[in-house]
């Protein structure tokens, strides 16, 4: 486990960067993560990041097309949003575990 | 009388209707059956259909026929689950009335969500392999298949079975280098995850498999819809993947029934405790199999191992009592790896697959993650044993609870 330093909180992160601990995530953090992906954020990537952190909290699966119907962005916007792999991308912002969507 | 009522008779609604057959007192419980048809497919066999190892006979029998005889099985469309007034809705609007209801409904395959998968091309170019009928309309394709570029696509997560896919690449390559045409054929296999499998340990032995059969893997490749003009599949990404038949493992949704009863998620699957499979909106309604939102695989091993742990649960709560059993996610795959050979995965929520022995340590007979005959055997005894054993709930040598003792971490 690695340690990395954010916004000026230490974070616990697994070798490809996720989150260990999603306590230790605020919005600060979010956008130094963001600087590093070369990401500015928009209210709209804080609440697709709101969307997926309330829904792992539930203990629920995340998929791409649960964020389409969420009502914030459709699929094509979530792919601007978070460009390349957007799931991954916007989970790691969201100070979340890379998602195991299917097991 | 009181009323148990399960929805669905596939491989979870008929374990759980035998088990509660051999436990519920007849002359307090009726136990009521409900599915659309009366025709049970042995899904795991849809597989090797397309490569001419297994024929509809081999898959399909009655539902009727792997019921105990007191249930009183009803073949009718259930519309809709009522659970504030515990009210099955089914057929024209006729009613009946439960105490305890089992959702088993499963999960199906749902090509129309994809643009372009169900236009002219279906079953021309484009197919399925989760359906009796697309497995066999691909048997047909590949009598006179002669090669070209042939696609497998994985559309949404998640899906029953996922390792299905892979074995379907795996054994078309044995299936193409047999006929003496593989170097015709090109194969692609593409996937919105970032390798083959979800858990790393398997995903970088199943990615050295699908390197060594020269099969092209496209990851992260999440699929808008399919230019039918071009024959190319496109992502959402603007990336394009060529085809000359592709087949598509298509988006898997829960039954609508699910979604108008308001006890679901957003993909139609049962909202339940992942331990106890009890619904977490009405206590009187339990889940398994592929209709509930539990994060394992979609697969006949998990209900099964997860329809002990349920039994256990139901007999509490008609006792009144805690429900003290908790599900660990336990999945066991066999996954064909061609030229008469198999592998094997076991699993749970916290451990992902490791190498070892299966059923026993040191002795198996089966090698999880080796490459085996013997393996291969253990998934083609798999079709008795489902059909004798596993669906009318006789007694079988293996445990429901991941173990790690066998495995090499
Ligand atoms: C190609 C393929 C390969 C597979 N390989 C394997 C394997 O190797 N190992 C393994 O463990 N699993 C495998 N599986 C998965 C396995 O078949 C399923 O996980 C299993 O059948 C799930 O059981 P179930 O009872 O939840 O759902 P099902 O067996 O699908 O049963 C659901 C039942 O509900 C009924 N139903 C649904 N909605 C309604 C409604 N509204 N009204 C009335 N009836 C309704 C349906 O008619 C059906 O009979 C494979 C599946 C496929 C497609």
């Amino acid at each position: 486990m690695a340690q990395k330093e954010y916004a000026g909180v230490m974070v616990e992160v697994n070798n490809e960067g996720y989150f260990e601990n999603s306590n230790q995530w605020n919005k600060e953090v979010a956008a130094a993560i963001a600087k590093e992906n070369n990401l500015e954020l928009t209210d709209k990537h804080y609440q697709v990041m709101d969307f997926l952190r309330e829904r792992v909290a539930k203990g629920e699966a995340l998929t791409i097309r649960s964020i389409g119907k969420s009502g914030i962005v459709d699929i094509k916007g979530f792919y601007e949003l978070f460009p390349g792999a957007p799931l991954k991308l916007a989970t790691k912002l969201a100070g979340l575990k890379k998602p195991l969507s299917c097991v | 009388m009181k009323r148990f009522v399960i929805l669905g008779a596939g491989t979870a609604g008929t374990m759980m209707a035998n088990k509660m057959d051999k436990y519920l007192d007849k002359s307090e419980w009726e136990i009521v059956v409900l599915d659309r048809n009366n025709t049970h497919y042995y899904q795991p066999g849809f597989l090797f259909i397309p490569f001419g190892m297994y024929k509809a006979k081999d898959v399909v029998k009655k539902k009727s026929a792997y019921l105990p005889k007191r249930v009183n099985f009803i073949v009718a469309d259930i519309g809709k689950i009522d659970a504030d007034r515990n009210t099955i809705i089914y057929g024209d609007g006729k009613e009946l009335v439960y105490d305890i209801l089992i959702v088993a409904t499963g999960t199906v395959p749902s090509p129309s969500e994809t643009p372009g998968y169900l236009g002219d091309r279906w079953y021309k170019n484009i197919f399925d392999f989760y359906t009796f009928e697309g497995a066999v309309a691909l048997s047909e394709h590949f009598e006179s298949f002669k090669g070209g570029k042939l696609v497998v696509t994985i559309t949404e997560l998640p899906y029953k079975c996922p390792i299905a896919p892979l074995e379907f690449v795996f054994l078309a390559d044995a299936f193409f280098t047999k006929k003496g045409i593989r170097d015709k054929v090109e194969l692609f296999f593409t996937t919105p995850m970032s390798g083959a499998f979800t858990k790393p340990i398997a995903t970088k032995m199943l990615g050295a498999l699908l390197e060594e059969k020269r099969i092209n893997v496209v990851t992260d490749f999440y699929v808008e819809g399919v230019d039918e003009a071009k024959n190319v599949i496109r992502s959402y990404d603007g990336r394009e993947v060529e085809f000359d038949t592709l087949v598509v493992v298509p988006v898997n949704l829960g039954d609508e029934l699910i979604a108008s009863s308001g006890l679901g998620d957003d993909m139609n699957y049962v909202v339940v405790d992942k331990e106890t499979l009890q619904s977490t909106i009405k206590p009187n309604v339990f889940a398994i199999g592929d209709a509930a939102n539990l994060p394992t695989s979609k697969a006949g091993s998990v209900a099964h191992f997860a329809s002990e742990v349920l039994f256990e649960n139901l007999k509490a709560y008609i006792a009144g009592q805690p429900l003290a059993h908790k599900f660990d996610g336990h999945a066991n795959c066999f996954i064909e790896t061609g030229f008469g050979k198999a592998t094997l995965i076991d699993f749970d929520y916290t451990h992902e697959p490791y190498p070892g022995e299966y059923p026993v340590a040191g002795i198996g007979p089966m090698t999880l993650l080796g490459v085996t005959r013997i393996n291969h055997w253990g998934k083609l005894a798999f079709k008795p044993i489902y059909w004798e054993f596993l669906l009318k709930d006789r007694k079988m040598p293996v445990s429901n609870r991941f173990s790690m003792t066998g495995k090499r971490v």
